[in-house]
């Protein structure tokens, strides 16, 4: 049985009544993971043996009124993490690395009592757009198995889309998040840079990354949100800024007067036809609700991906420089020295997407180089969050498509990774300007019967913005009651 | 042809904060390998790093302590390189914004004082270690993340006698300032050269040969003396001289080639992102120069202009901050500031050159070096008797009780002392008519007889003056 239809809170109140047993429940998540998982492919690892000894800890304590959290089945990325529970970030070179600590958000949504069932699926090092990168396995789309799930965090909207649990970790670089959720018709929040600790996520670009979560309802991901957001001694960048109780006050959510800014670009004729109209007519809806639309011109957009590929990769170079084969994970065989183990284990532990990263990146550091290529992204990255920041002043929400497409074939565009690269137009710039944003269900396109997100950014910081925005939309359509079918199966 | 020299110097300057610069690991030496190390010491998957403030403190003060301008937007950098002892194959250090620049210290080469010039300090991490044996190569992961501080001179050095004034120049300064121990023999001080000779009436600098990790003043001297005259031959011989890292072999004191730099390493420096850009306040810089100790050259001018001691005395006791912390407590404990100096530079000095120890790691306190030098000046004990009495207070006893316990107290009661000195008259008849017949040295061996019959514990001044007084009356 699936955990469609039921909510964090639903769930909560079942197991304080004792209607259910957070085995139960656990047992549940690991039973639709076995009807499903062999058409998805979205667990590199299950967490079997430990989850059901924690639920059955939980049960023999009872969960308190205020144990929101308490036995509710989870899922995390498998670039988080996990103390005594293998991490390879889907990446050979990291093949059954099993760390000895846990990331601060594992840690916390430990505390609060959420069980962990297993680690999803990624691109390498989350480096991609369709989780075809991963070194281990292909995730399919659960609303039709020949498409891609979205990338990278597919294997955890996969999960969440299947119904395995009713939330996943994921990591949002340039649109990790947001992406998978819009092609599997879910719930995606990517917090403000600084809103959550990355200690322990295994960096890709520091200064783009970030945890968020991915559920079906917005409920579920503002409660979730909260319980891993805020200040910790162990990142420096995370910021001491208060966390607020999202959920309290979603259900006083309004968007009359809400001021929505719509940037030219992000509903543009470069849209897949069928993703616009989804998109046109979920801002008319908002209008009809009461809010004002804008339209804005945002000109720095196109020069988004070419700039983050060149930041990102440039960090990912330096970041991926501590894989050598001699501490912890993969070491290739039958080495002759030292050089060597080096040179082989990355050549073989690392995969094609990762390795040309690294060489992007390593490439605009060189001096000589760097002036023209870091250095004048970086100017670019300056020039971008001006423009949000210039919207953002007299506009509550900026809002746009999340992808140009549906969920594409899977292997339809693995080869030509600039194309690859594009599908992220509309979500890097978010990253640039380390602003919180979300993509919830808009719709399904006419032509595929695909889901299509739509994408709502805010101020820093303005999460309670996003999920009232994000809320008002569930309650008032119905595009989150429908659920994949998995080639048939409900 | 004559040539003028131009030196520079990078000096690594290692700090004793309690814990590393970007993790919570000791900074502790002489354990087991790899004992203070931790998950971001191991630049292990998911770990970021955690900036120690006491070490932007310390590197704050030593900006202070060297006249520099304190930087107070700053951020850090990645120094990108690929090494065992790296084990985040990055180092983190600033290159856009050191903590501090453009300072300087004067020193004094053969009665001429000069300034040189410090371009910039920052602060970054030390790396690891790697030792080799037969078939095995260890990494020792516990200097690894240790605070270093490093201090990059302009190009003011002309000759290898300045470089060395420069290097005990700052040496001293940052001794003073406590946030390093700056000593050479044990690797909290360390400097890299590079020398370069252009024809004197002539702007163009030369080409540089660069030398790393030399260990004693002495040896950056020989090999900065060597390497000026080896780079003059080349030039003379009509060949050009090769920018390349060389190294300096003590026992033949010459120079080898050890690699030649085509092109320079790439370290594809670019802005640390795990750690945001920091603000330093005025407010904060006031506080940590109010902390700052007081300087040596601050102190020498006290110690002649206040204390009456000479200018030589004034710069042995400057050599370390310990030393002179030390006479400025015996001095406010009441001790002559004359002989304090003189015990600290004779006998003190030389029982830590004999024992091989520090200051501090003997039981020796400045009140009980001021009592002892106190018994002296007040007469209960002579300078005699304090060699003695000092084996004492070395050894944590106190000077009072020490002499008295071991009976070195000086005879100064006349009324004890006359009747001998009346004794020794009275059998030395001779030596009263030498007296008389102005032969002083009679003086001498009346003394000389008094100190026999008392075993040397009458006070020679007390004596004297009964002396005189006994002949003069005959």
């Amino acid at each position: 049985m699936s955990f469609y239809n039921t909510s964090i809170s639903e769930l909560h109140q079942q197991l304080v009544n004792g209607d259910v047993s957070a085995t139960d429940l656990v047992k549940r998540a690991f039973d639709r993971i076995e009807e499903t998982d062999d058409k998805l492919q979205a667990f590199l690892a299950l967490n079997k043996e430990a989850a059901l000894k924690r639920a059955a800890e939980i049960d023999k304590a009872g969960v308190a009124d205020d144990q929101l959290l308490a036995g509710i089945p989870l899922a995390v990325k498998d670039n988080i993490l996990t103390k005594g529970l293998t991490t390879t970030a889907a990446s050979k070179i990291l093949e059954n690395f099993n760390p000895v600590y846990d990331a601060t958000v594992v840690e916390k949504i430990k505390q609060a009592g959420a069980i962990n069932v297993g680690k999803t699926n990624l691109d390498e090092f989350a480096m991609g757009s369709s989780t075809e990168n991963s070194a281990f396995k292909t995730t399919h789309n659960p609303w039709n198995l020949t498409r891609v799930p979205g990338g990278s965090s597919g294997g955890s909207a996969a999960a969440v889309a299947a119904g395995d649990v009713l939330g996943a970790f994921g990591t949002d670089t340039g649109g990790s998040i947001r992406m998978p959720a819009s092609f599997n018709g879910i719930v995606g929040m990517k917090p403000t840079y600084g809103r959550v600790s990355r200690w322990g996520v295994i960096a890709f670009g520091s200064s783009f990354d970030q945890v968020g979560w991915l559920t079906k309802s917005v409920k579920d991901n503002a409660i979730l949100m909260q319980a891993i957001s805020g200040l910790d001694k162990h990142d420096m960048t995370s910021a001491n800024k208060e966390v607020p109780n999202w959920a309290a006050s979603l259900d006083n959510a309004s968007v009359k007067g809400l001021r929505i800014a719509v940037p030219e670009e992000y509903v543009s004729d470069k849209l897949d036809p069928d993703v616009r109209e989804v998109v046109e007519a979920a801002l008319k809806h908002y209008e009809s609700l009461g809010a004002t639309i804008d339209t804005v011109k945002m000109p720095h957009t196109k020069y988004g991906v070419p700039a983050y590929y060149i930041l990102a990769s440039s960090e990912a170079s330096s970041n991926l420089q501590r894989y050598d084969g001699i501490r912890y994970g993969f070491r290739a065989k039958d080495v002759k020295n030292l050089d060597d183990v080096y040179v082989r284990s990355r050549t073989e532990g690392f995969g094609e997407e990762v390795k040309r990263r690294i060489m992007l990146g390593t490439f605009s550091l060189s001096a000589g180089f760097y002036d023209a290529y870091f250095n004048k992204a970086a100017k670019v990255r300056r020039l971008m969050a001006n423009d949000f920041f210039n919207v953002l002043k007299d506009h509550d929400v900026i809002m746009g498509a999340t992808g140009a497409t549906t969920a594409f074939e899977i292997g339809s565009e693995v080869d030509d990774p600039t194309k690859m690269y594009f599908n992220d137009t509309l979500t890097v710039p978010v990253n640039m300007a380390g602003l919180p944003a979300m993509s919830i269900p808009a719709g399904f396109s006419k032509k595929d019967g695909m889901p299509v997100g739509l994408q709502i950014i805010g101020k820093q910081f303005d999460e309670q913005t996003l999920y009232n925005t994000a809320y008002v939309f569930e309650q008032t359509t119905d595009v989150h009651k429908r659920n994949p079918k998995l080639g048939g199966q409900d | 042809m004559n040539f003028q020299t131009t030196i520079g110097l990078e000096v690594h300057v290692e700090l004793k904060t309690k814990s590393k610069i970007y993790s919570p690991s000791p900074v502790e030496y002489g354990d087991e390998p790899n004992l203070n190390t931790n998950v971001i010491d191991w630049g292990y998957p998911g770990t970021l790093p955690t900036l120690n403030k006491g070490v932007v403190r310390d590197g704050i003060m030593a900006g202070l302590a060297l006249h520099a301008n304190i930087t107070h937007k700053m951020h850090f950098d990645r120094k990108n390189y690929f090494y065992p002892d790296n084990p985040k194959a990055y180092q983190i250090t600033q290159s856009d914004t050191p903590i501090a620049t453009d300072g300087w210290v004067e020193i004094e080469v053969k009665g001429k004082k000069k300034k040189i010039g410090i371009a910039e300090m920052h602060i970054e991490e030390d790396a690891g270690k790697n030792t080799h044996t037969g078939k095995y190569s260890y990494v020792d992961l516990n200097r690894q993340g240790t605070p270093l501080i490093e201090i990059v001179s302009k190009p003011d050095i002309s000759s290898a006698d300045e470089a060395v004034a420069y290097l005990e120049a700052l040496r001293q300064r940052i001794q003073f300032t406590g946030i390093s121990d700056v000593k050479m023999e044990e690797g909290s001080m360390r400097v890299d050269t590079n020398i370069s000779i252009h024809p004197f009436g002539t702007d163009k600098l030369g080409t540089r040969t660069e030398m790393k990790n030399i260990n004693s003043f002495n040896f950056v001297k020989n090999a900065l003396e060597y390497e000026e005259k080896r780079q003059q031959q080349v030039i003379l011989s009509g060949h050009s001289v090769t920018q390349e890292t060389r190294r300096y072999d003590e026992p033949t004191k010459t120079t080898k080639e050890m690699r030649s730099k085509e092109g320079s390493d790439d370290y594809r420096y670019f802005p640390e992102p795990d750690i945001p850009p920091l603000d330093v306040s005025d407010d904060w810089i006031n506080e940590i120069k109010a902390d700052m100790p007081e300087m040596p050259n601050s102190r020498r001018e006290r110690y002649v202009n206040d204390l009456g001691l000479s200018k030589y005395d004034a710069e042995v006791l400057t050599q370390t901050k310990e030393m002179s912390d030390f006479f400025d407590a015996a001095v406010k404990e009441g001790g002559d500031p004359k002989r304090v100096a003189n015990y600290l530079m004779n006998d003190v000095n030389s029982y830590l050159n004999d024992q091989q120890v520090d200051l501090q790691d003997t039981k020796l306190t400045p009140a009980h070096l001021a009592g002892m030098v106190k018994l002296i000046t007040d007469g209960t004990i002579s300078s005699k008797m304090a060699k003695k009495v000092f084996k004492g207070i070395i050894a944590g006893e106190d000077p009072a009780e020490y002499a008295k316990s071991h009976n070195l107290v000086q005879l100064s009661d006349p009324a004890q002392l006359q009747p001998i000195i009346d004794d020794v008259l009275a059998n030395n008849q001779q030596s009263i008519e030498d007296f008389k017949n102005g032969k002083d040295r009679a003086v001498g061996y009346l003394v000389g007889q008094i100190m026999k019959q008392t075993r040397g514990k009458a006070n020679p001044q007390v004596v004297n003056k009964l002396l005189m007084k006994s002949l003069n009356a005959k």
